[in-house]
C-alpha cells in the first residue's frame, strides 16, 4: 500500500489531471478546426518557461507558468501577425511559428543553463512522469496528514489548479464557448468579442498544456489535446458527450498508461517496462483508431 | 436615386443607410463607395457572383474591415444591436458539429440570458417557438448534421427570428433549397414585412424577384441600380451588373 502511496499514485494522478484537462480543451480546438494550434501552443510555451525559470532560478511552478502564458500570447500574436504580413494560410503560419518558438526554447534551454538544472530536452519531450514520487507517503494515514500532503510532488498542485480552472471556464462559459466554436461570425454580429474569447481558450489550453508538459512531455500533451477530442468527435454528436467525454478520454489514457507501462510488456513477454509517457500516446492513437472502427461499425 | 441624402438628419430614420462603404480584400476593391438608403420592407439584393453582396452585409455589421460609414436606425450599430439579427451562408459553418437544431436557435438568445449554468427556460420557449415558425417544431433536437439542406437553411432562419429584431440581414436564404423550404422561408419574410419590419436579403434567382420583393440593390463591385422594384429592376440594369447577359426572368 505505502509503495503504491509512494511511487504509483502522484503518476497516476498527475498523468490523470493532465490528460483529462487536456481532453476536456482539446474539444474546443478540435471544434474550431485548429487541432495544430493544441501542437502549436504546447510547444511554443517552451521558451518561456525557460525564461521563466533562468530569469528567477526558482523550481516553483508560478515563474514558468506566467513565462508560458506570455510566450503563448507572443505566439499566437505573432501566427495572425504572420498570416496578415505573408498572407500564408492559418495552417502555414501557425507551423513557422511554433517551430521557431519551439526551436528558440531549445536555444534558451543551452545557453540559459536551465539544462543543468532539470529541465532538459529529454523531459521538454517525454516528460518526467516516473520520478513523481511522494516518499513522505508512509502509510494511508499519510492521505489525511497535512504534513505528509505537503511532500506530494509540486506538479501536482499546478496540474490540480489548472484542471480547476479549466473545469469553471468551461463550466461558467460552456453555451458560450459553443457558440464561437460553431459560428464565430454569428457570434461577433450580437456584439460578442470573439477575439478575447479565443484569446482567452488559447490561454487556457497554455496553461493546460505548460502544466501537463512537466510531468508528460510536450509531445504527449499534443497527443492528449487532440486525440480524445477526436475519438469522441467520431463517436457522438451532442456537445456535452464531447466535452465531457473528451475529458474522461483523457483521464483514462492517463491512469491506463500509467498502470500498464509495467505490466503490459510483463505479459507480452518482453523484459523491459515501457515508458508511461509513451504507452499513453500510444493508447491515444488507439483509441482514435478504435473510434473509427465503432463508428464504421 | 436616394443616394447623397443626409444620413442624419432623415425624419424616419433608415433601418441601413451606408455611405461610401468600401471594403478590400488584399488590396483588391471588392466593393466600391457605396451609399445607399435601405426603405423599409423586403430588398433583394442582386448582383453577379463577386459583386460584393455578402460583403455589404458584413461590412455593414462591422464584420470585415471596411471605409465608410454604416447607420442602423439612424444610429451606429452598437447603440441598436437587438434590433438588428444576421442570417449567415448556410456553407459557412460545419454542419456536422455536435448541436441540435433546438441548440442553434437557442444561440440567438444567448445575449439576452445570463451567462453561466443551462439556458433559461423562457429563452429556449422562445428558441422552441422559433423553430416552430419555420416548420421544424418536430425536429428541434435533431443533430444539425442529419437535417437536409432545406431544413438546415431554416434552423438558421429560426435563428435570425429567435433574434426578435426589426432588420434581418440574410445571406442567400433561398440558395440551393428545396420547395417546401422556399415557400416556407418566403411566406416567414412576408409576415415579417406585415408586422413592419424590413428584410434586406442576397439573393440569386432574378425570377422570384417581381412576385416577392418591394425594392433592389443591384450591386457590381459598386452601386448599379436601387430603388423600387418597378423603377430599379430594368434590363438595363441587370445588364450593367450581369455584363450583357439575357437577365430577366433567368435565374443567374
Amino acid at each position: 500500500m505505502s509503495e503504491f502511496l509512494q511511487l504509483d499514485l502522484p503518476p497516476l494522478l498527475a498523468a490523470m489531471l493532465a490528460g483529462g484537462t487536456c481532453g476536456l480543451l482539446g474539444s474546443f480546438l478540435v471544434l474550431r478546426r485548429e487541432s495544430l494550434l493544441g501542437d502549436a501552443l504546447s510547444h511554443a510555451v517552451l521558451p518561456g518557461i525557460v525564461l521563466g525559470f533562468a530569469l528567477t532560478g526558482l523550481r516553483s511552478a508560478w515563474p514558468m507558468l506566467a513565462g508560458a502564458l506570455v510566450a503563448a500570447l507572443l505566439a499566437t500574436a505573432a501566427i495572425a501577425w504572420v498570416r496578415r504580413a505573408a498572407r500564408l494560410d492559418p495552417g502555414a503560419a501557425t507551423g513557422l511559428v511554433f517551430t521557431g518558438f519551439f526551436a528558440a526554447g531549445l536555444v534558451l534551454l543551452e545557453v540559459t543553463g536551465a539544462r543543468n538544472a532539470d529541465l532538459d530536452v529529454d523531459c521538454v519531450l517525454f516528460g518526467q512522469l516516473e520520478t513523481l514520487v511522494w516518499l513522505e507517503a508512509r502509510g494511508p494515514a499519510a492521505l489525511l496528514d497535512p504534513a505528509a500532503l505537503a511532500g506530494l510532488p509540486r506538479q501536482l498542485g499546478l496540474l490540480a489548479g489548472v484542471a480547476l480552472a479549466a473545469l469553471l471556464f468551461v463550466l461558467g462559459f460552456w453555451r458560450t464557448l459553443r457558440l464561437i466554436a460553431f459560428d464565430p461570425e454569428f457570434a461577433r454580429s450580437l456584439g460578442l468579442r470573439v477575439g478575447g474569447w479565443e484569446l482567452a481558450l488559447n490561454l487556457m489550453i497554455a496553461a493546460a498544456a505548460v502544466a501537463a508538459f512537466e510531468s508528460v512531455g510536450s509531445i504527449l500533451t499534443v497527443a492528449l489535446l487532440v486525440c480524445p477530442a477526436v475519438a469522441m468527435r467520431l463517436l457522438t454528436d451532442r456537445y456535452g458527450a464531447q466535452i465531457w467525454g473528451g475529458a474522461a478520454l483523457g483521464a483514462g489514457l492517463g491512469a491506463a498508461g500509467v498502470l500498464l507501462a509495467g505490466p503490459l510488456p510483463a505479459a507480452l513477454g518482453a523484459g523491459v517496462a515501457l515508458n508511461a509517457a509513451g504507452l499513453i500516446g500510444t493508447l491515444g492513437g488507439l483509441a482514435v483508431a478504435a473510434a473509427l472502427l465503432l463508428r464504421r461499425a | 436615386m436616394p443616394d447623397g441624402a443626409p444620413l442624419r438628419t432623415a425624419a424616419a430614420a433608415a433601418p441601413l443607410a451606408v455611405e461610401g462603404l468600401t471594403v478590400r480584400y488584399d488590396g483588391r476593391p471588392a466593393l466600391s463607395g457605396v451609399t445607399w438608403r435601405a426603405a423599409p420592407g423586403l430588398t433583394a439584393i442582386l448582383g453577379p457572383n463577386g459583386a460584393g453582396k455578402s460583403t455589404l452585409l458584413k461590412a455593414a455589421l462591422g464584420l470585415v474591415p471596411a471605409e465608410g460609414e454604416a447607420r442602423f436606425f439612424g444610429q451606429p450599430l452598437e447603440a441598436v444591436r437587438a434590433r438588428v439579427a444576421y442570417l449567415p451562408q448556410r456553407a459557412s459553418v460545419d454542419w456536422s458539429f455536435p448541436a441540435s437544431a433546438l441548440d442553434v436557435v437557442a444561440m440567438a438568445r444567448l445575449p439576452r440570458a445570463r451567462w453561466f449554468g443551462a439556458l433559461p427556460r423562457r429563452e429556449r420557449e422562445a428558441a422552441r417557438a422559433a423553430l416552430a415558425a419555420v416548420g421544424l417544431a418536430d425536429l428541434a433536437e435533431r443533430q444539425i448534421g442529419r437535417l437536409s439542406g432545406g431544413q438546415q437553411q431554416r434552423v438558421f432562419l429560426a435563428r435570425a427570428l429567435a433574434q426578435e429584431a426589426e432588420l434581418f440581414l440574410m445571406d442567400e436564404p433561398l440558395a440551393a433549397v428545396d420547395a417546401v423550404t422556399e415557400e416556407t422561408i418566403l411566406a416567414v419574410l412576408h409576415g415579417l414585412v406585415r408586422e413592419g419590419k424590413s428584410v434586406l436579403m442576397v439573393h440569386h434567382d432574378l425570377s422570384l424577384v417581381q412576385a416577392h420583393f418591394d425594392h433592389v440593390l443591384i450591386l457590381a463591385g459598386r452601386l448599379v441600380a436601387a430603388g423600387p422594384v418597378a423603377e430599379a429592376f430594368t434590363d438595363s440594369a441587370i445588364a450593367a451588373a450581369f455584363g450583357g447577359l439575357p437577365g430577366r426572368g433567368r435565374g443567374a
